[in-house]
């Protein structure tokens, strides 16, 4: 989905705000509803609002723009949960204004949403998968220029562009069509090597290679040194 | 305590809701809490830094395979279903990010810092990667080539960075302790150890 979260290449962000609220080698949580968001995301599969991760990711991508940007990272999670509660009829966004007294949700759940089916298999490679890879090592690939109008894990910034895959990685759900609701439909995922120039520009920062993890589907071949100059 | 946000009534309220249910307990909820507080951090990703410091055999069976190769620490915490090592050397510098989401080898190093979250980092990172990594007080010379990992799928990705100079010598629980989360994410180098 061409949306808010898709924000490799973007500018405007000015400087990255380093400070945390933990020292460095600690992680957690920073405010106690944090945790609770964390622990209403592992409900949310037993409450039959969700199946697979895909799913969730693209719950995420789907709320408020403006709130994706500035509620934070939890706050974006609360806005998906709230979408896939709402989109299951699990809780409505109308039950928890009124629980809450609070009616700034982030979420906007479709009137008539997408049934994802239970997911039949765990997480992880899936080694079932009997075609061959279609590309090998060190082949030059061409990313599709247009990605799925639904979810996607191939970044607006590297599309159209000419790579070399450098490592395959076994077989794995499609998030494509895991996340909308067409099934797992695992296929090869790939490592792809993308050149900064071809990327962003002549201007691009010199001596930078950027690294992909995309899948089959996503990727067309390419002859080395064809159109694309 | 400041005024509750708009974020936090929603999440106690829905708390409340799915607990009332039955879909969820306060029990669950105080488990995460300590999970992703005490036990999940970035000391079992500095635990496997160290080790690889120190033992070849190891640290060549991290690069090759790295799900493997932590496979039995059997570290709580999830998001490592693939797991990929990649190694800071003189001549290239790695740095990891996720543009789209936030994806992060929880189970290595805990949950992300908000900066690795926020806007700023996921879209400069893979444009401007020298000019990032400057912010964080790490000037990269022209002739080290930056290697960006941006985790689009399921692979996660930990930095081995180097081992810091004068710190030969020391045991694996040592050397541990010298390993940042920042130092794994590819944002900082390890300064140099004096005495």
């Amino acid at each position: 989905m061409d949306g808010i979260h898709d924000l490799g290449g973007k500018r405007g962000f000015g400087p990255v705000q380093i400070d945390d609220c933990l020292p460095d080698n600690r992680a957690g949580f920073s405010e106690p509803w944090e945790a609770k968001v964390f622990a209403i995301l592992r409900a949310l599969p037993e409450a039959g609002a969700l199946q697979n991760s895909d799913q969730f990711r693209h719950a995420v991508e789907r709320i408020v723009p403006s709130a994706y940007l500035t509620h934070g990272y939890y706050g974006r999670w609360l806005g998906g949960l709230e979408t896939l509660l709402a989109e299951a009829g699990v809780v409505s966004i109308a039950q928890i204004d009124e629980r809450s007294g609070n009616t700034e949700s982030a979420a906007q759940p479709k009137a008539v949403p997408v049934r994802v089916p239970a997911s039949t298999r765990r997480s992880g490679p899936q080694s079932d998968v009997v075609q061959s890879p279609r590309f090998a090592l060190g082949q030059t690939i061409r990313t599709l220029r247009h990605a799925s109008a639904g979810h996607t894990r191939l970044p607006s910034y590297a599309r159209g562009c000419c790579g070399v895959v450098t490592a395959l990685h076994d077989a794995w759900a499609l998030p494509d069509t895991n996340a909308m609701g067409l099934g797992e439909q695992p296929c090869h995922l790939y490592t792809v090597t993308f050149a900064s120039t071809e990327l962003w520009g002549p201007l691009a920062e010199p001596n930078m290679s950027l690294n992909l993890d995309l899948f089959e589907p996503y990727l067309t071949a390419c002859e080395p040194g064809a159109d694309h100059e | 305590m400041s005024e509750a946000s708009p974020q936090a009534l929603r999440a106690e309220a829905l708390e409340a809701i799915l607990i009332e249910r039955g879909l969820l307990t306060s029990a669950k909820v105080d488990d995460i809490v300590q999970r992703y507080n005490e036990r999940v951090g970035p000391m079992n990703g500095a635990r496997i830094v160290a080790r690889a410091w120190t033992d070849p055999q190891f640290k060549l069976q991290l690069l090759d395979d790295a799900t493997s190769a932590i496979g039995p620490y059997e570290f709580d915490g999830g998001q490592v279903d693939k797991l990929v090592v990649v190694e800071n050397t003189q001549a290239v510098h790695n740095v990891v990010v996720c543009t789209l989401c936030s994806c992060y080898p929880w189970a290595l190093l805990g949950l992300p810092p908000t900066w690795y979250k926020d806007p700023a980092y996921r879209s400069r990172i893979v444009r401007e990667p020298r000019s990032v990594l400057a912010e964080f007080g790490l000037e990269l010379p022209k002739a080290k080539s930056v290697q960006v990992w941006d985790s689009s799928a399921e692979v996660r990705y930990l930095v081995l960075p180097q081992q810091p100079e004068g710190s030969a010598g020391l045991s694996q629980d040592e050397l541990a302790e010298l390993v940042t989360r920042n130092a794994m994410i590819g944002v900082e180098t390890l300064p140099a150890v004096s005495g």
